[in-house]
């Protein structure tokens, strides 16, 4: 087991925003993350990458406790946060040596990681550029570049696809497929043809509880007319729909 | 070892993002037009017929009032505006580590700068025989001062999002702590029948006696702690700051 989700639960003030997730990820999972926007995806997203503490229950990802080695767990974790934030007054290439240094690769060793990042996310034409003049894919993929620079076991990317153009998404896409086998993969999305494009596993959230889990086909079998579409309206908008 | 490998690498990744735009190197030459301005002009340094630097010195903590937050407001409000806070600390760092390679970068910044104020000391040494000895110890002091007020600026920045609000803050708080001491305040204190504990309590907090002890060429200790103590705590409250509201 990868990542292993107990009974978590996250409130800002009255606000309840997880309310009660358990999940698992194994090796070669990719667990697309569905809800509306608000279902609280990213707020569970970041618990798992330590970013911000549970109000209670556990978090192990790779036999480690978030909550007492977050560290640990941050250095198996590769993470695309939503909007791909990154330094824009760097240069690519500066931008990855500085996530490759501060994932413990010096000298030779850090221009080879940041060189194969480079190459994997197709960033060799805007190398020397500034983030901050780069086109949304270019920053996205640099943002990416910078999640697999230490090859990590698990991958977490908040809205990967978010706001990129066709071609874009399928570049994101192919990435994310090449990379499933060895790696446990959770995607958050309200895009829904991406679970089927990537998804081995799907799980629902709807005002910070899980409503579904299961694999793309089993969610899609809940709806007499086999679409997800329909399947999510009804579990998330409950008797409206 | 690690730690500070990873502290070494914030730290020249931020000091490295000060000269990446010109404002850098505009905020240098201002800084040492307006210290050249003041201690040549204003204070007439040429005109005292003294080979010392007392009034280059004197104008150290108004320059830093206004330089200081300028330098300081984006450690923290602008990664939490663009976002790179999350992925600063979902990075294998410790919150510590963060605030204190950000922390030494602003400073060593305002160092560069006071260290750019070289060709004064080498001007008075030409004019005449000045003591070394108080020229360093006023160096000294006024790179802890401006240690201070960093750590001072670098705690504004972490409590918001606009780097405006964070120069305004910290300016104000820098203004409060040097003009605590400042006679004109004391006697007003005085004038209120303040408890002398009370008037004691308040210029043992202001910046400036400390300064002022050790730009006489007195380095005491209690100086130094003072100006130490002033930085852990606003670490200290810089990471309770950011552990509650880092997401906000």
């Amino acid at each position: 087991m990868m990542i292993e989700v107990k009974d978590l639960y996250k409130s800002f003030g009255r606000i309840q925003a997880v309310n009660g997730v358990s999940f698992n990820v194994e090796k070669g999972d990719v667990l697309g993350f569905l809800g509306p926007n608000g279902a609280g995806k990213t707020t569970t997203m970041r618990m798992i990458t330590g970013f911000l503490p549970p109000s209670s229950g556990s978090i192990n990802v790779c036999g480690h406790d978030v909550a007492k080695d977050p560290v640990a767990v941050k250095t198996e974790i590769g993470y695309l946060p939503e909007n791909a934030p990154a330094y824009d007054s760097m240069t690519v290439i500066n931008f990855l040596r500085f996530a490759a240094e501060i994932r413990g690769y010096h000298g030779k060793e850090r221009d080879t990681v940041v060189s194969t990042a480079i190459e994997q996310c197709k960033l060799d034409s805007v190398r020397h550029q500034s983030i901050a003049t780069l086109s949304k894919g270019y920053k996205q993929r640099a943002c990416f570049a910078q999640a697999i620079i230490h090859n990590p076991p698990i991958l977490i990317m908040d809205e990967p696809t978010d706001g990129l153009d066709p071609n874009q998404k399928h570049l994101v896409r192919t990435m994310i497929r090449e990379m499933a086998a060895e790696k446990a993969i959770i995607i958050s999305t309200h895009i829904l043809e991406e679970v089927d494009a990537v998804c081995t596993k799907a799980i629902i959230i709807n005002k910070g509880s899980i409503v579904a889990n299961g694999t793309p086909d089993e969610l899609k079998s809940r709806s007499p007319s086999k679409r997800l579409d329909e399947v999510f309206r009804k579990l998330t908008l409950g008797e409206e729909a | 070892m690690n730690s500070i490998k990873i502290m070494a690498t914030i730290f020249k990744r931020e000091l490295k993002s000060y000269f990446e735009s010109p404002v850098a190197y505009v905020f240098i030459v201002v800084f040492l037009v307006l210290t050249g301005f003041l201690t040549f002009f204003v204070t007439q340094l040429y005109e005292r017929q003294t080979a010392d630097l007392l009034p280059f010195f004197f104008w150290h903590p108004w320059v830093y009032l206004l330089f200081v937050p300028a330098a300081t407001m984006g450690l923290w409000a602008e990664e939490r505006r663009s976002g790179t806070i999350e992925l600063l600390l979902t990075m294998p760092v410790t919150m510590m580590q963060a605030i204190i390679g950000k922390f030494m970068a602003a400073w060593l910044f305002i160092l560069i700068g006071v260290c750019l104020t070289f060709p004064i000391v080498f001007t008075v040494c030409y004019l005449g025989d000045p003591d070394m000895g108080v020229i360093m110890c006023a160096y000294i002091g006024s790179i802890l001062f401006a240690g201070a007020c960093v750590s001072i600026g670098m705690l504004t920045s972490s409590i918001t999002r606009s780097q405006v609000i964070s120069f305004v803050l910290s300016f104000v708080f820098c203004l409060i702590l040097i003009i605590a001491g400042w006679p004109p305040v004391i006697r007003v204190l005085l004038e209120w029948k303040a408890p002398v504990w009370l008037v004691d309590a308040v210029t043992a907090f202001s910046l400036m006696p400390h300064l002022q002890s050790i730009q006489r060429g007195v380095i005491d200790a209690r100086d130094i702690v003072y100006y130490l103590s002033i930085i852990i705590f606003m670490i200290m409250s810089t990471h309770i700051v950011l552990d509650n509201r880092k997401s906000a």
